[in-house]
């Protein structure tokens, strides 16, 4: 054997495609994750039947409001998803979000004008992601090019997305006129919410662009070795340019589909967000010293973020402590991480 | 042992400098290695060793002299063009990615695609772990979870997944920047038997170290640089320990 052409090596396609051969560790944590969802759901469920005597998860209700509450911190936390494991992060993501929904708001409302509504629509939520892709080409230029740290290029981007935001939108919230868009972010197909649909399709997308491509795959290798990234030849400037344009248009999505479910944009849709998409994606399991983490145990963060808020609120606990139980298990995430790598770390030297 | 009848060396350097400023980090240095050879790099810190390999791998540009693949006269711009011609250097602190499979690290950079359903590309992961798995057997070095991500390993496998990448993209010369610094005994007899593979598969290795027992077990040639000149070169088979240490300090 001998070199072989390094693209398009053909194999037969086997039944068991879509296996990641991901690190053992991302996946039990991973796993942990929506162990721990299902751990917490029990809970919640046992809690309400003794307070109550009713059903928490069997309630086809609990689960559509749960599941429509977590869409717009997971579309932000599938971006921040890649940026993490690359070993960097995203602090702009949460007033990005506001600026698209603000965009996504005004562009439908005036394209409504001249064009059909769904015409409208699909243009508005096209101007929202692409509108916050510019934030994203700075962020990305900022942090390749120039070598600002990403926590303090993100975090000056993070202002400037959300002046833009305010000033666009007037200071106040830019409400959309358009049927087709109120349809989307409130109609159901078959009970499913329309906003559900396409978070789950969006995460599978964004499964695939982790796990099965040369993008992924790169993402993995920068946040474990960068130098060992780029003396494998991997175009280290332009993936990092890439990875916050892609963060930044998930964040454009989620402003789009928030404009879509409230009928209006806002500046700050996505303030209370940002921190949860952090969270969301060290509950699933990565680390924030990069190289580690799956889009499918951000699904679980973000769902375990959504059920303790949307939980304690149904068994009326003060919604205070929502924030003191979100807190707990993002330490208790983190030391269980932790607690795995030193565990990893000891057999490395057997 | 498998000595090739070509004329040429695989690789020359001739009359080498290379200085910033005014420090001459490397001055008028020549050196040859052929196929199957094993040369061993000595010489104290900053004597200049780094900053040869790093005019011959490409990541700097020497001053002055020149280097030749095979009789032909060549510059690299970048590592890459230097990789692309076949030479690799392989470095103490392992380019390798320690969350990846050993062959996700052999393809790194340039991963295998397969279509499923026809049209949507994926990482070929079943032909990258078939391709570890040869690669990793023609080191003599037998794994049986290649799906494990190489920071299970220990640093002597870990120096073998380097060698195997180098293996695998058809590597002819393999720069060895103190591959059993950071290694215990038994992992550095490891070591040294990989760089005996190579040496009879007919690459020509270019072997740096402060330990005088592994360049006396594993080099054909040792030559010593002091202070960015070459200060001898001898045949391991007529030279010793002592020697080889006045040549270093300049006695």
């Amino acid at each position: 054997m001998t070199s072989t052409s390094p693209t398009e090596t053909h194999v037969a396609p086997q039944a068991d495609h879509g296996d990641p051969a991901r690190s053992w560790l991302a996946r039990i944590a991973e796993g942990r994750a929506w162990l721990f969802l299902a751990g917490l759901i029990i809970c919640f469920e046992v809690w309400s039947r003794l307070s109550f005597g009713a059903t928490f998860v069997l309630n086809p209700f609990n689960v559509q409001s749960i599941a429509i509450f977590a869409v717009a911190p997971l579309l932000l936390a599938t971006g921040q998803t890649f940026v993490i494991i690359s070993g960097g992060i995203d602090l702009s993501l949460g007033f990005i979000m506001g600026l698209a929904a603000v965009v996504a708001a005004h562009a439908t409302n005036m394209a409504g004008v001249a064009m059909p509504v769904p015409l409208a629509m699909m243009l508005g939520i096209l101007a929202a992601v692409i509108v916050a892709g510019v934030p994203g080409v700075i962020n990305g230029l900022l942090i390749s090019r120039l070598r600002i740290p990403p926590f303090i290029g993100t975090l000056g981007m993070f202002g400037v997305a959300r002046g833009a935001a305010f000033l666009l939108a007037g200071g106040t919230t830019v409400p959309v006129q358009n049927s087709w868009f109120a349809l989307l972010g409130n109609g159901r197909f078959y009970g499913v919410p329309y906003l559900v649909i396409i978070a789950a399709v969006f995460v599978v997308v964004m499964h695939y662009i982790l796990s099965q491509t040369r993008f992924g795959q790169h993402n993995y290798a920068i946040g474990a070795n960068v130098q060992a990234a780029s003396r494998a030849g991997i175009d280290i400037k332009g993936h990092i340019l890439r990875l916050y344009v892609l963060s930044a248009m998930c964040a454009g999505l989620g402003g789009a589909l928030y404009a879509a479910r409230f009928t209006a944009g806002a500046a700050q849709a996505g303030e209370p967000l940002l921190l949860d998409s952090v969270a969301a994606v060290v509950i699933g399991g990565a680390s924030l010293f990069g190289g580690s983490g799956t889009i499918f145990g951000t699904v679980a963060g973000a769902l375990v973020i959504a059920v303790i808020q949307y939980g304690l609120v149904f068994v009326n606990v003060e919604p205070f402590w929502q924030f003191i139980a979100v807190g707990l298990v993002i330490i208790i995430s983190v030391l269980i991480d932790q607690a795995q790598r030193r565990f990893s770390g000891a057999r490395q030297d057997e | 042992m498998n000595s090739s009848e070509q004329t040429a060396p695989l690789l020359e350097v001739r009359h080498l400098s290379k200085h910033f400023g005014a420090v001459q980090a490397l001055n008028d240095f020549s050196m040859a290695v052929g196929p199957g050879e094993v040369v061993a790099l000595a010489g104290d810190n900053g004597a200049g060793k780094t900053t040869l390999i790093k005019a011959i791998s490409g990541v700097f540009q020497p001053t002055g002299g020149e280097i030749l693949l095979r009789g032909q006269p060549v510059t690299f711009a970048t590592p890459q063009e230097a990789r692309e011609k076949g030479i690799e250097t392989i470095y103490q602190d392992l380019a390798l990615a320690d969350n990846l499979s050993i062959g996700a690290n052999i393809f790194l950079g340039r991963e295998p695609m397969r279509k499923v359903f026809g049209f949507l590309p994926v990482l070929d992961r079943k032909a990258m772990a078939v391709a570890a798995k040869q690669t990793m057997g023609r080191l003599d070095f037998h794994v049986s979870r290649l799906d494990a991500p190489v920071s299970n390993f220990s640093g002597g496998q870990r120096q073998a997944v380097a060698i195997g990448r180098a293996v695998y993209w058809d590597a002819q010369i393999l720069i060895m920047d103190e591959p059993t610094a950071a290694l215990g005994v038994p992992e550095q007899r490891k070591v040294i038997s990989l760089i005996h593979q190579l040496k009879a598969q007919g690459r020509g290795v270019i072997f740096i170290s402060h330990n005088l027992q592994d360049i006396f077990a594993v080099s054909d040639r040792i030559v010593v640089l002091r202070r960015g000149i070459q200060a001898g070169e001898r045949k391991i088979s007529e030279t010793n320990h002592d020697e080889v240490v006045k040549l270093m300090v300049g006695g």
